[in-house]
């Protein structure tokens, strides 16, 4: 059934009798051509562009709790292409673009908002830095601007200005970033895809695979046996565990990332802000809530929860941005499963095993490139070749000396 | 998180550095091993759901490194070294 | 207005009168009430809207659950959005406004969109405003936004203050009620370390709100008895106005004590709330538990609340909820309220009991097999619909309504470690389940023990079991009345709609949606209708919402599950979390040993890290920046200039193995240096990228001398002992960081010798102390360091004294070398010399740059293993066409050019595909008459002498440039060795 605000207000005025399920519960087959393992955005993303933009079908989403649980029900919700590097900035740029009709192309709500995206300057070296982002930014496409303190100033005249540790010099913003409302994206993509035909298998936990002759013939689940022509495995901070079932290490590992939401507010904060001399970025919520994160905790974790240090950190950092919150309460925290990689950068790659995919190293921005790793992902499963705006993200790019480090931190995941 | 040191006793984790997987004492030795050896030693982890060997730098301490065994599901601490002891342990020497 | 509700007993000092204001009106209370009490006793009940319909809403509860009573309290920078009515203590003084209404509280014109409710389903923003597609950001989401949030802060800074606070003790009890208290007294008469933490600003927790007897006493005179007994042990520490709300790992629980909330200001030099961290060994989790109402339709008006808090209000602060009251419930403990009002002379009209059969109440209308069906009444309650059992509908007329659906035992930090809480039918509620936080204890309702004695004797016990206890206080004699419950999530009747989740207007209705639309696991509807995302975190509403969905997919209650329970348990406020972080207290300063010196002359400062370094120092009559430092660059080549450089790390490295492991840490060689010399080192990461650059000397036979960038003194530290510790445990070498121990200066020109001479005792002439030696010196017989090297490109030094004596040394030089016209500069000079040389900095050594990148490839030895050698050979680190250090400067000497800029060949479209590289740094030259600047230009080792454009987009700059030797000044070195 298509949505609209016609079908809203005859479903409203008929007592909303005519609703229908957004996806089926179907159980698994006994084979597909494709196993998409990973239920979340880029799963699902992966699953609805293969089924819609690459013509394949007999696809089947494994997901070993409920659809959207992962990260994508678990972030900040901030939309961007603000990178340096030649290997990301094409890619993040094509993700921003298909957010910018994601709407309209599965007919959902997911409340695409490009209200901007501002990260603060406080020292000339950021500044200088600044000027070499935005003009990669530019170059490939994409639109960046660098405002001045006095421009700052105009936006938010309540931040710290005047009483600062370190003061604001100015920004770079991205008029083009902003939020999504994270959800609903998987919500989107997964009723998308069920629409055309994906089996969208909850509750069926992957628990091995089987593979011979460096081939994989399928993979064993909660569920049972389901065979594959291809696998391609999108987990994100699980991907170590699930490749573990192929005798891979991976060049990732898994750090907890908390982030927090206030009590409701009445509008405080119009796009996204990053501070620039602590951890700390905040948008505001449609729903009035401050939405904030930090750091990573910095220690591997699967556990799904932090530590105060980091909760402390990332208050501390608000709080010296902005003064006006002291009163404002922390609603709620929450910890996510970081793939960490190596160099900051995902993988989206073959693996040394016949039709099986990798998809993963996302690190804590995964949201935002959810449309473009599900394309990028889907071109690759169906082509058996890198999507030109991914070509970069080769497991081998550490062998050969092409990493993508765009925080120039070297090969240690926490520092990313 | 609450790290027993083994010199100073528990010390709140806050004072330590994390590095990452205690794997990183066993550094190639760079006259005999090549890019590939490296590669691997520098890039590629096991990264457990449980128990996991990792180092931890105290820091704001004693400037000891430390393994600390550590499970990476719930968080439980149950042994930490001396990371000078345990490269010995594993035979290294100058 | 007089307090018209009050009736007799509670625990408010009634000799004292507080006036307050709500929305303007004033009113008065006494201490001990809180601000919904107070309201409820001058027969308020309307005291906000709800968040999507803008119901009129009164206070549902009298604790920390409350969903309905949210008010901004105070004003200007202390206003605080969304306080919870039924906890925030009153005071003199106390301001008060509603919120999330407009025009006014009783008039709000967004209740608009209650008469819509029906378009405004669940989710159902999900599948409209698309179209077109402009719309949702130009029109729709603006709309929604300025609707949506709740109570609103002023921008002003927020006034008071903040602390942080470490607690250690061998037991935490969370929770002061009949369970914790007798935890606390049983550890604390065993003499172990107690910290006793309550929320509320009264210990007893449910004692105070009950009549019940514990011993021969009151339970509220019991509780007062036994926390007078407490108060006097030395190793018991109590903490009302505190609450816990997190667990976290190892036995660590971060708590708030709201110090001056009660006050109208806090007291001179005391915070308005502490952060503590407390550190235990067992904790006992004694929380009590929450009462739930029952959903039916229009069950949310002003003056239906639960029935123990109506029970709470009556016997703890004198307060009657309405003349004519009734309640309805499922389940025993709602007939105490009945029992309780009747007692304090309030009409209880009627007690509905959804159950059928069993003993009636003597004294009162007490409908067996009957439920609640309707509600009227606008802003405050007057009637209600009865259906009872034979079928028969009834409206009675009444302004309060009590309901009971049973109590949820409040699992929430016991489940902080994502324990899941287990499902017991006896009470119709979730209980702690397995895997909570090690050594946490749970006791009294908090674990499903519901009386009285129970919660006494499991306190107890709790306490006993986490220190093998034998020596025991008494349990005093307490009612063990058991839970009697036969489940009613929902009166499934009519077609309006029944609230579960009062703050978000989730009904029951969105829960049948969301199960019509498949989102039937728990975390789905949560996050499709909003169920328990509001700021009481769904205390009130969750179990309802899950309990319905059970009901509509057949599954179990245990089947459907509980949502996760995360931290904080209430809501903490930004800036306890902060504490004394902010403003220029952020961070801490780190100041140079000039500094004092620079501050009396007017310099400027600059943050590099937490350093405070002085920029520029300027002289009378210098009204631009540039004027300053084009000064202070001319007077040091001319004739010298002392610069502060003890921001550099210094390392002291010794021990008979300490050359091998330079030769180690360093890609080029230290092994060989001669005593008494200094080198340049190269320092990678084991990526092979440039780590960190220096100089290091050689002081002894086994001694040496390192030190580091500023930016990375203190993971150049760590790194070495890494690598000693853990890569190279048998060599014998030891470290130590200096970098505070040495205060250390530049000393740079043509006159820096002849400057020195006049300082230092021994002889530095260039025949005694060459260019690029280092050695242990004297200063007026104070131990120093003298080294020959140079950043500036100037015949320079870098001597270091003990740093108290730094600020002395300094005037020393200046007063004693006077006759060489001797300058002090700062960053912009250091910057514009280095530059001019050719030498890296923070722009160059970004993280991704080899040393081929730096034109330093020659100095990785491949004769020997050093960090980093093996991995900097890889191809895509060894690229002929990658990136190269490159001098750059405009062709027109006026144009001016801007760090970060990019290269492009002249003729080429700005795209990344003939995106040549970058500008690392720039500075204005004064020896070259126009900006110079340094970059990464791919194959740039093979474009010098080549024009190309410097471009940046960001400001439509264009320029055409020349590329350069990065050497641009002095190429050949001649004045450094003068």
């Amino acid at each position: 059934m298509r949505y609209s605000g016609f079908r809203v207000i005859a479903e409203a005025l008929t007592g909303h009798k005519g609703w229908k399920p957004v996806w089926r519960d179907p159980d698994p087959q006994p084979d597909y051509d494709y196993i998409i393992i990973g239920g979340g955005g880029h799963g699902l993303a992966t699953a609805y562009y293969l089924a819609k933009e690459f013509g394949q079908a007999r696809i089947a989403v494994l997901e070993k709790g409920y659809l959207g649980g992962g990260n994508v029900g678990r972030n900040t919700t901030i939309i961007r292409s603000n990178y340096l590097l030649d290997g990301n900035e094409p890619f993040y740029e094509f993700s921003l673009k298909l957010w910018e009709g994601l709407e309209q192309d599965f007919n959902y709500n997911a409340m695409v908002s490009q209200r901007g995206i501002i990260n603060l300057i406080h020292t000339d070296a950021q500044r200088d830095a600044a000027t070499r982002r935005g003009n990669a930014m530019i170059m490939h496409g994409a639109d960046a601007r660098l405002l001045t303190r006095d421009e700052v100033r105009q936006m938010y005249p309540w931040l710290n200005f005047d009483n600062a540790r370190f003061p604001i010099k100015g920004a770079l913003m991205q008029p083009r970033g902003g939020t999504v409302r994270h959800d609903a994206v998987a919500w989107g993509y997964a009723r998308g895809a069920d629409q055309r035909g994906v089996d969208l298998i909850q509750n069926c936990e992957v628990t091995g695979m089987r593979i011979e002759n460096g081939r994989i013939l399928g993979v064993e689940t909660t569920r049972g046996y389901i065979g594959a022509k291809k696998v391609g495995v999108a987990v994100a901070g699980s991907s170590s565990r699930v490749m573990a079932h192929a005798g891979m290490r991976l060049p990732i590992e898994s750090h907890v990332l908390q982030a927090f939401v206030s009590e409701g507010l009445k509008p405080l904060i119009d796009g996204v802000m990053t501070f620039g001399a602590g951890h700390f970025y905040v948008s505001q919520s449609d729903k009035g809530g401050l939405v904030f994160g930090g750091d990573i905790d910095g220690y591997n974790s699967y556990a799904q929860r932090g530590n105060l240090p980091v909760i402390e950190d990332v208050a501390e950092g608000g709080m010296a941005l902005m003064p006006a919150i002291g009163p404002v309460r922390l609603l709620r925290s929450w910890g996510g499963i970081m793939d960490m990689s190596m160099d900051g950068s995902p993988i989206i790659d073959k693996t040394h095993i016949e039709g099986l995919y990798f998809n993963g190293g996302w690190c804590y921005g995964g949201f935002k490139a959810t449309p473009a790793s599900g394309w990028c992902f889907a071109h690759l499963l169906a082509n058996d070749r890198s999507h030109e705006t991914a070509k970069a993200y080769r497991f081998d790019r550490f062998l050969k000396g092409l990493m993508i480090d765009e925080k120039g931190q070297g090969a240690q995941p926490n520092l990313h | 998180m609450l790290i027993h040191h083994p010199i100073l006793g528990p010390r709140d984790a806050q004072e330590f550095v994390y590095l990452g997987d205690a794997s990183l004492i066993d550094r190639p030795d760079g006259m005999t091993a090549g890019v590939d050896a490296f590669h691997d030693y520098l890039y590629n982890r096991t990264n457990p759901a449980g128990e996991h060997q990792e180092l931890w730098y105290h820091e704001q301490g004693d400037r000891s490194w430390l393994v600390v065994t550590r499970n990476t599901v719930t968080h439980e601490i149950t042994k930490v070294e001396l990371a000078r002891d345990v490269a010995r342990a594993r035979g290294r020497t100058k | 207005m007089t307090q018209s509700h009050r009736i007799e007993g509670g625990q408010i000092d009634r000799s004292k009168t507080l006036r307050f204001t709500f929305d303007g009106i004033p009113y008065q209370g006494h201490p001990g009430d809180t601000l919904a009490s107070a309201l409820l006793a001058n027969g308020v009940r309307l005291m906000g809207r709800s968040f999507k319909y803008h119901r009129p809403r009164g206070p549902l509860s009298a604790g920390s659950e409350e969903p309905n009573a949210l008010v901004e309290l105070r004003s200007g920078g202390r206003q605080e959005p969304n306080t919870r009515a039924t906890v925030a203590e009153l005071y003199e003084g106390l301001t008060a406004s509603s919120q999330n209404r407009w025009p006014s509280l009783r008039f709000d014109a967004m209740g608009i969109n209650d008469k819509l409710s029906t378009f405004f389903a669940a989710g159902f923003y999900y599948k409209t405003f698309m179209w077109p597609k402009s719309f949702w950001e130009k029109l729709y989401e603006p709309i929604i936004r300025r609707a949506a949030g709740l109570g609103s802060v002023t921008r002003e800074e927020d006034p008071d203050a903040y602390d942080k606070g470490f607690l250690h003790c061998d037991l935490l009890v969370i929770g002061a009620g009949p369970a914790g208290l007798m935890a606390a007294l049983t550890a604390g008469q065993a003499g172990k370390r107690v910290i006793l933490a309550d929320e509320d600003f009264r210990m007893g927790g449910r004692l105070n709100a009950e009549t019940f007897a514990v011993g021969d006493s009151q339970g509220a005179d019991w509780a007062t008895a036994t926390v007078a007994e407490l108060a006097s042990l030395p190793n018991v520490r109590l903490m009302t106005r505190t609450t816990v709300v997190g667990a976290f790992d190892h036995g660590i629980y971060s708590a708030v004590e709201r110090v001056s909330d009660h006050l109208p200001t806090p007291a001179k030099g005391k915070p308005r709330q502490v952060l503590w961290r407390i550190y235990t060994g067992k904790a006992i989790l004694a929380g009590g538990a929450t009462e739930r109402p029952i959903a039916f339709e229009n069950n949310d008006r002003p003056g239906i609340m639960l029935s123990g808090a109506l029970r709470a209000y009556a016997n703890r602060w004198g307060v009657k909820a309405g003349e004519r009251v009734a309640v309805f419930t499922n389940n025993d403990d709602g007939l105490r309220t009945a029992i309780d009002l009747q007692a304090k002379g309030i009409d209880v009209v009627a007690v509905i009991d959804s159950r059928d059969g069993g003993d009636l109440l003597p004294g009162i209308r007490h409908l067996r097999g009957a439920d609640v069906i309707d509600t009227s009444g606008k802003l405050g309650l007057t009637s209600i619909t009865v259906r009872q059992g034979n079928g028969r509908s009834e409206t009675i007329a009444l302004n309060a309504l009590g309901i009971s659906g049973g109590w949820n035992p409040n699992v929430n930090i016991h489940s902080h470690h994502r324990s899941r809480p287990v499902y017991d039918p006896t009470i119709a509620a979730f209980v702690p389940g397995q895997d909570g936080p090690p050594g946490l204890l749970v006791a009294g309702a908090a674990a499903g023990q519901m009386s009285t004695h129970a919660a006494l004797k499991t306190g107890r016990d709790a306490a006993i079991a986490a220190f093998d206890l034998t020596t025991v206080p008494d349990l005093p004699q307490a009612e063990d009345a058991p839970v009697k419950i036969t489940p009613l999530w929902h009166v499934a009747h009519g077609k309006g709609r029944a609230w579960i989740d009062q703050q978000n207007d989730v009904t029951v209705k969105d829960v049948q949606l969301a199960k019509q639309e498949n989102f039937t696991s728990v975390e789905h509807l949560k996050r499709y209708t909003t169920l328990g995302m509001a700021t009481d975190q769904g205390k009130t509403g969750n179990v309802i919402g899950l309990a319905v969905m059970a009901e509509l997919t057949g599954r179990s209650i245990p089947e459907t599950g509980t949502t996760i329970y995360r931290p904080p348990y209430t809501p903490v406020a930004l800036g306890a979390l902060a504490g004394r972080s902010r403003g220029r207290e952020f961070k801490p300063f780190r100041l140079t040993p000039s500094h004092h010196w620079a501050r009396e002359q007017g310099a400027t400062f600059v943050e590099v890290g937490n350093w405070l370094r002085t920029q520029w120092v300027p002289k009378p009559g210098e009204t631009e920046w540039r004027q300053s430092v084009d000064r202070e660059v001319l007077a040091t080549r001319k004739s010298v200039g002392i610069c502060d450089v003890t921001t550099l790390g210094k390392i002291d490295i010794q021990g008979t193995d300490a050359g091998a492991f330079l030769d180690r840490v360093y890609a080029n060689t230290f092994s060989t240096l001669a005593v008494g010399k200094c080198r340049y080192g190269l320092m990678l990461r084991e990526d092979g990228i440039v780590f960190d650059d220096g100089t290091t000397a050689r002081m002894g036979q086994n001694e040496y001398v390192m030190t580091t960038t500023t930016a990375n003194a203190v993971t150049v530290f760590r790194h070495l002992e890494f690598c000693r510790q853990c890569l190279w445990p048998e060599m014998d070498v030891q470290l130590i960081s200096t970098t505070e121990a040495w205060a250390q200066f530049s000393v740079a020109g043509p006159n820096a010798r002849k400057l020195l001479e006049k300082i230092v005792d021994q002889d530095i002439s260039d025949a005694a102390f060459p260019y690029m030696a280092a050695g242990n010196i004297t200063v007026g017989g104070l131990r120093a360091r003298l080294f020959r090297i140079s950043f500036s490109g100037e015949l320079a030094y870098e001597i270091a004294v003990p740093t108290r004596y730094g600020d002395a040394l300094l005037r020393e030089m200046l007063a004693k070398g006077a006759e060489y016209d001797p300058i002090v500069y700062g960053t912009e000079a250091l910057g514009v010399m280095r530059i001019e040389k050719g030498h890296v900095a923070g722009g160059e050594l970004n993280g991704t740059s080899t040393a081929l990148n730096m034109g330093l490839g020659k100095m990785v030895s491949k004769k020997k293993d050093s960090i980093g050698m093996v991995l900097s050979q890889r191809e895509g680190l060894t690229d002929e066409d990658g990136y190269r250090l490159v001098g750059v400067r405009p062709v027109d000497p006026k144009a001016s050019l801007t760090a970060g800029s990019h290269f492009l060949e002249k003729g080429v479209a700005p795209m990344a595909a003939n995106d040549g590289g970058w500008l690392t740094s720039k500075v204005s030259s004064p020896h070259l008459g126009c900006d110079i600047a340094l970059g990464y230009l791919k194959a740039g080792d093979r474009k010098i002498g080549q024009r190309m454009r410097i471009v940046n987009l960001l400001a439509g700059l264009d320029t055409e440039v020349e590329i350069i030797s990065p050497h641009m000044f002095d190429p050949e070195g001649e004045r450094l060795r003068g």
